[in-house]
């Protein structure tokens, strides 16, 4: 298969990724959203690595994945503490840190 | 030799520093230890400095010690010198010497008052500043210690500062003295400017050696420029019309601070000043006459207000002022010795006036109307015969201090060809007599006019404040007889003083007749005697004569005792003037009105235009993460189409 492909592929994840992330209001689907970003991300980056037959990509992919994991640690313990003082998991909710 | 100069203004500041820094945490007898010993040591070291100055030949006694280099700009230098001669150790003397006796009456005399340590700093720091106007060796330094005075008499004029009217005595000397800085300092600049430099030795040398370049100037030249822009400061600092209404508000600080700021030391540093420059006065006739004219006038008008004055503080203080007139009367002759020679007895007796008020207020519970005072005769004998002496001195009377520093200047007068002016400097020696006696009669004899309550407390002062007067009162008698006249003999003080004025070109002296000489000394006494005998006549023998005479010519007595509404004249011609014109122009219409506005409009732009973009900024973190998307593919598309 094409390179293209994966490419063609990685974007439409990336985009159901991005719109997902501004509609939706549930905080548990927008951290999904964001993970599937990121995985839209990897994906081309192992496509690139392959086309190009050079391992960078592939490590790059490692740096992102534990970035996400510590990422999804810190969002998940902000999301609990988010229900206990606010009682809801709508993020429409939390917009105290404004003007 | 005389290397350890530096160390007579560095102890006082030294004592200052300990006492203002951590005066608060010693006990009082501490404090004043500290304050007496610094001037003390000081004045120790003045006396050695003056005997080694002794042991030069006459013309050798010009000592200029170089410290260290404190300015270096260009071509302009100036540096940290002083100048050690027979002017500046006669003004050192004076200065420590009164200086130590006022540090000691002060330990009884503020001995109740809160912020001891502080007065005693800010009289050290004073000592300090003065020494450094006297010792310095260039007219920059001369500016560092006159401004350093001028900040310790406001400090101290201001020392009851829980009193509006003293803050407001201590605002209004500052200020007046900083109108006749102004001259100081641009005579200064001129100064500069024509010799450059600033150094005293160098620019009276210039002047005496370039003798076509500097003649004497028949009209107005640079150096009358430059003397009348030094006289200008002269006349801020010495109290002289028309910037001498200063003064007598100044009286609002204690009484040893009336006795040696504002009566024996700082206030002659424009006396001093006029005859250190004596080289540049006396090639410029326009500024002596100037310097003359209004010394003799100051000593008049001043006099006349002293008449009628009913606070004990307030007579001294035009006393003061007509006794610096005559000093300038001297200078503005070219008799600058005889000026040196007044200011010197002048320190005397006058601070022996002042110490002996403030020892009269201190028995009194500290009333200073003369009013409500009589018969203390008894009650303060020390304080009563010690005043008596100086008020005797201050009159003229033979042979007291001020018999030959005052005659000797009336002498001038008459020998240098200004009769003119010796009559009113006659008319004003009987002046002053009268006024003197009439406080002296007022305070020490007659009926007690005072409540029993006063009478319950009425007690002589501690020895730390007799002592110093008792001192005074010999300096009072004795301290005229180093400036004896021609016809009694040597006058060793002018002698001693004649090297400082070596560039000075000497005034044509009349005829030296001993037989008229003593005809005028003869006619100056009579005239204090008749003003000691008037003020007998009004307050002594006829007590009620003086309120009948006050009553008969009550427009006269009106005007000399709200002296010639002077400060209402300020007041209405300059002050409030300049008032309406701040609060009006500057402060409605150009603070208000544009800085404020301006300022104003500038934010309120900004928060104008904010009230618009601050929407973004709404916290929704989906509309935030829609930002971020639409930014970056706008960064995208920005580079994959324009440039690729």
């Amino acid at each position: 298969m094409d390179t293209l492909h994966y490419l063609i592929l990685s974007m439409l994840l990336f985009i159901v990724g991005a719109v997902g992330f501004i509609v939706k209001k549930n905080i548990i689907s927008i951290f999904l959203c964001l993970e599937l970003m990121l995985n839209a991300v990897n994906l081309s980056f192992v496509a690139f690595s392959r086309q190009l037959n050079q391992v960078h990509g592939q490590i790059f992919v490692f740096f992102v994945m534990v970035v996400a994991a510590a990422e999804a640690a810190v969002g998940l313990a902000i999301t609990i503490v988010l229900y206990r003082n606010r009682n809801t998991l709508n993020v429409d909710d939390a917009d105290v840190m404004k003007w | 030799m005389t290397d350890y100069l530096w160390l007579i203004p560095l102890v006082p500041l030294a004592g200052a520093a300990i006492n203002g820094l951590a005066g608060k945490r010693f006990p009082k007898p501490v404090v004043s230890l500290i304050a007496c010993g610094a001037s003390g040591i000081a004045f120790i070291l003045a006396i050695v400095s003056f005997f080694e100055l002794l042991q030069y030949a006459p013309d050798q006694r010009h000592l200029l010690r170089v410290y260290f280099t404190w300015i270096a700009s260009g071509d302009f230098v100036a540096k940290a010198e002083f100048l050690l001669d027979p002017l500046s150790a006669v003004m050192i003397l004076v200065v420590t010497g009164v200086g130590f006796l006022i540090h000691i009456y002060s330990i009884g005399y503020m001995h109740a008052e809160d912020g001891y340590y502080r007065f005693f700093a800010y009289m050290n720091l004073f000592l300090f500043a003065m020494l450094i106007l006297v010792l310095s060796g260039n007219f920059l330094m001369m500016f560092v210690g006159w401004e350093g005075v001028g900040l310790c008499s406001y400090l101290l004029i201001g020392y009851y500062f829980d009193r509006r009217s003293a803050g407001d005595a201590g605002k209004k000397a500052f200020i007046v003295n900083r109108i006749g800085d102004v001259g100081f300092i641009l005579g200064v600049f001129l100064i500069f400017m024509t010799f450059n430099s600033l150094n005293f030795g160098e620019v009276f040398r210039q002047i005496a050696e370039g003798a076509d370049r500097f003649p004497v100037e028949a009209g107005v030249g640079v150096l009358t420029a430059i003397g009348l822009l030094l006289f200008v400061g002269a006349t801020g600092k010495s109290a002289q019309i028309p910037l001498y209404v200063w003064l007598p508000d100044a009286m609002e600080g204690p009484t040893p601070v009336s006795a040696l700021i504002h009566a024996a030391t700082m206030v002659t540093a424009g006396v001093y000043m006029v005859v250190r420059c004596s080289p540049v006065f006396s090639r410029a006739p326009i500024a002596m006459e100037v310097v003359m004219v209004v010394g003799v006038v100051t000593a008049l008008v001043a006099a006349t207000i002293g008449l009628v004055q009913t606070d004990i503080k307030r007579v001294l203080a035009y006393s003061t002022v007509s006794q610096l007139g005559y000093m300038f009367v001297a200078a503005g002759m070219g008799a600058f010795s005889a000026g040196i020679f007044h200011l010197m007895t002048h320190a005397f007796f006058k601070a022996l006036l002042f110490l002996g008020a403030g020892s009269v207020i201190h028995a009194m519970s500290g009333e200073q109307d003369l009013m409500r005072m009589g018969g203390l005769r008894k009650h303060t004998p020390i304080t009563f015969w010690t005043m008596l002496i100086a008020a005797l001195a201050i009159s003229g009377i033979f042979p007291l201090a001020g018999f030959f520093s005052k005659d000797e200047i009336l002498w001038s007068a008459w020998s240098n060809g200004h009769p003119f002016i010796w009559i009113i400097g006659l008319i004003t020696a009987g002046l002053t007599a009268f006024y003197m006696f009439r406080l002296v009669f007022l305070a020490f004899f007659g009926k007690a006019r005072y409540s029993d309550e006063v009478r319950h407390h009425l007690h002589e002062s501690p020895s730390s404040m007799t002592g110093p007067l008792m001192v005074l009162g010999i300096l009072s008698i004795a301290g005229g007889f180093i400036g004896l006249p021609a016809w009694l003999g040597p006058n060793r003080f002018f002698h001693f003083l004649e090297p400082s004025l070596a560039f000075t070109l000497a005034t044509e002296h009349g005829e030296p007749s001993h037989f008229v000489e003593l005809g005028f000394a003869a006619l100056s006494i009579l005239a204090a005697v008749t003003g000691i005998y008037v003020a007998y006549r009004m307050y002594i023998a006829h007590p009620d004569r003086a309120d009948s005479l006050a009553a008969r010519w009550q427009g006269i007595h009106r005007l000399l005792y709200r002296k010639y509404y002077v400060d209402e004249l300020y007041d209405a011609a300059i002050v409030n003037p300049m008032l309406n014109a701040s609060t009006r122009t500057l402060w409605k219409q150009t603070d208000v009105g544009i800085i404020d506005r301006a300022v104003n409009g500038a934010g309120e732009m900004i928060q104008g235009m904010a009230s618009i973009l601050k929407n973004v900024q709404n916290g929704l973190i989906r509309s935030y993460a829609a930002w971020i998307l639409l930014g970056t593919v706008a960064i995208l598309l920005y580079f994959s189409m324009f440039r690729s």
